[in-house]
């Protein structure tokens, strides 16, 4: 018996196996991991863009529930992409399966293709099935269809792998949240997801600028209705930047093994 | 005969300052079933983790088969299965998609039969569409082999493979560990029970505090460093051995009415005749006896304590 196959140099069966395996946990729960975010951002929708969106009157030219969908999809996009690539690498860690991974031909990249690709995977059928719901409440006219895409995938990717680092990191379940709910989800909140940060006063503004979300909220609000706070080569440039530290960790990881290996 | 692997100066020293391997040079044949010995702690599992590329080695080289486990990970790592000690499984999925994950992890294609041949010999065939929760321990043991096995590895690595398995199940192991030797598969076993390697083994080692103190072929180990015990059973039971006989170190068991004789096993065929005539020459009647060869278990107790 032997499979004297010769070795490819990318295991594509081996991304594929792992991208399989975290999408089959995804349809195994397929209800729980829609129907939270959904009936959130219905709730928001219902709250801030219906009830109390109706006496705001319109932000930079469309109706404030328009207004705020990009903001809520970015906030669901940004804790489900942590949540579910932390979940993913730490629960092998966690049950100790993790082991058939580590020694199998896969490599650092591999690994990380199949790992996060699913998470992405995920956060961008979550992000579209928000868009879709949001669609029922309010119109949504979206002014380049392409870039919102793109600008979805890539801040998708981008904070998979921050998730996958965390995943890494994190030495029991109850740290896997700590990220997504007490950084990224008060720093969405304050990041203008429901605001112009032009509508703060100056010293307010000014300081909104070293949240790294405004720029990805930003950004992705220009892909829907061509209008920002701050313009979208800033925005483009400041996710790939955390895309590119993100990289550097996760190769650091492999290199050293950290908290994956002994 | 060939080297699947080949270890040198292979050490591990943890952050903590632990040195759970001193350098170790080992060779491993194509084909052969090797048991390695040791105590908690030893340095067994580092030693079968490094190989898996599970923990990284402080100094040292590893090739499976020619390829070094570092520079040629993916066709050293395609050679390799690894049964780990522990049962880790996906207690969500089902035994039919755990061994077709195992199998395209290893960067294969899909091969129903050859995971239906793997899962039928482990008597998991019935349980294919079953989830691993609903499994026993000696059932997920068992998927942990067919695990290692989907991707048809040539050398097998099986970490204390019948720990907390009852007594039927591990002679079912040894014959399927057998099997697959007969099918060309080297594997390396480490085991607490030295019955196992007694019963399997082509070759043993034995390692202790992270140094790998021999490695022997069973049979001449049991002979060079065996004991054999000759016990006479006396018509009359003696108060103490005679004078006569104080050069054989003789002992006199069971209140006078045995006479125990131990010796090395090598010396087999030439002393015993010689005390016979002698204890023969005195007078001194028997009216049976028996013949006793000190277990593996012996052998390894010795030589462990030895180098305490």
């Amino acid at each position: 018996m032997n499979a004297s196959a010769p070795l490819p140099r990318f295991n594509r069966h081996g991304v594929m196996a792992i991208y399989l395996f975290e999408m089959g946990r995804f349809r195994r729960t397929i209800w729980q991991s829609l129907a939270t975010p959904v009936i959130t951002t219905v709730l928001f929708l219902v709250v801030f863009g219906t009830a109390i969106g109706g006496r705001m009157g319109q932000l930079d030219g469309v109706s404030y529930g328009a207004f705020i969908v990009p903001g809520l999809i970015m906030l669901t996009m940004l804790t489900e992409s942590l949540s579910n690539a932390s979940f993913g690498i730490h629960l092998p860690k966690f049950t100790g399966t993790i082991y058939e991974v580590l020694s199998a031909p896969v490599s650092a990249f591999e690994i990380v293709l199949g790992y996060v690709g699913a998470a992405a995977t995920k956060s961008v059928i979550l992000a579209l099935v928000i868009f879709a719901t949001a669609n029922i409440f309010v119109d949504i006219d979206v002014l380049h269809p392409f870039w919102m895409l793109a600008f979805m995938l890539l801040i998708a990717f981008t904070f998979c792998l921050a998730g996958f680092i965390i995943g890494v990191w994190a030495k029991a379940f109850d740290q896997l949240q700590f990220v997504p709910m007490l950084v990224v989800t008060p720093l969405t909140f304050l990041g203008g997801a429901f605001y112009s940060i032009d509508m703060l006063p100056g010293f307010w503004r000014t300081l909104s600028l070293f949240n790294p979300i405004v720029y990805l909220i930003s950004g992705f609000r220009w892909t829907f209705y061509g209008t920002a706070d701050v313009t979208i080569g800033v925005s483009v440039a400041m996710t790939l930047v955390f895309l590119a530290l993100c990289l550097g960790v996760v190769w650091w990881i492999f290199r050293t093994g950290y908290r994956l290996k002994s | 005969m060939q080297n699947i692997l080949s270890i040198s100066s292979l050490t591990k020293t943890y952050a903590s300052g632990l040195q759970a391997l001193k350098p170790v040079d080992l060779e491993i044949r194509k084909g052969e079933i090797f048991a390695l010995l040791g105590p908690n702690g030893a340095g067994k599992t580092t030693l079968i983790s490094i190989v898996c590329g599970l923990v990284t080695p402080s100094t040292g080289t590893v090739l499976v088969d020619g390829h070094d486990i570092r520079r040629d990970f993916r066709a050293a790592r395609a050679m390799i299965g690894l049964v780990p000690q522990e049962l880790h499984t996906d207690m969500f999925e089902t035994v039919w998609a755990t061994v077709n994950f195992s199998r395209g992890l290893f960067g294969l294609g899909r091969d129903h039969a050859h995971l239906e041949r793997v899962l039928r010999d482990l008597s998991l065939w019935d349980k294919r569409n079953d989830k691993i929760m609903t499994l026993s321990g000696g059932m997920k043991r068992r998927l942990l082999i067919a695990k290692a096995l989907a991707h048809e590895p040539r050398l097998l690595f099986l970490d204390e493979p019948t720990a907390g398995v009852d007594v039927e199940l591990r002679r079912d192991m040894w014959e399927m560990v057998r099997r697959l030797r007969d099918d060309g598969v080297t594997i390396i076993l480490t085991t607490h029970y030295i019955e196992e390697a007694e019963e399997m083994a082509d070759r043993i080692g034995v390692i202790n505090n992270g140094e790998l103190i021999l490695v022997e072929e069973k049979a001449r180990l049991m002979k060079k460093l065996g004991k054999k015990q000759l016990t006479l059973h006396l018509h009359e039971p003696l108060v103490s051995v005679p004078p006569e006989l104080d050069g054989w170190g003789l002992a006199l068991k069971n209140e006078g009415s045995e006479l125990e004789y131990t010796f090395n096993a090598t010396e087999e065929g030439t002393v015993i005749p010689k005390l016979l005539k002698r204890i023969g020459d005195l007078g001194i009647d028997f009216h049976d006896l028996n013949t006793r060869q000190s277990s593996l278990e012996e052998i390894f107790v010795d030589l462990v304590s030895a180098r305490k």
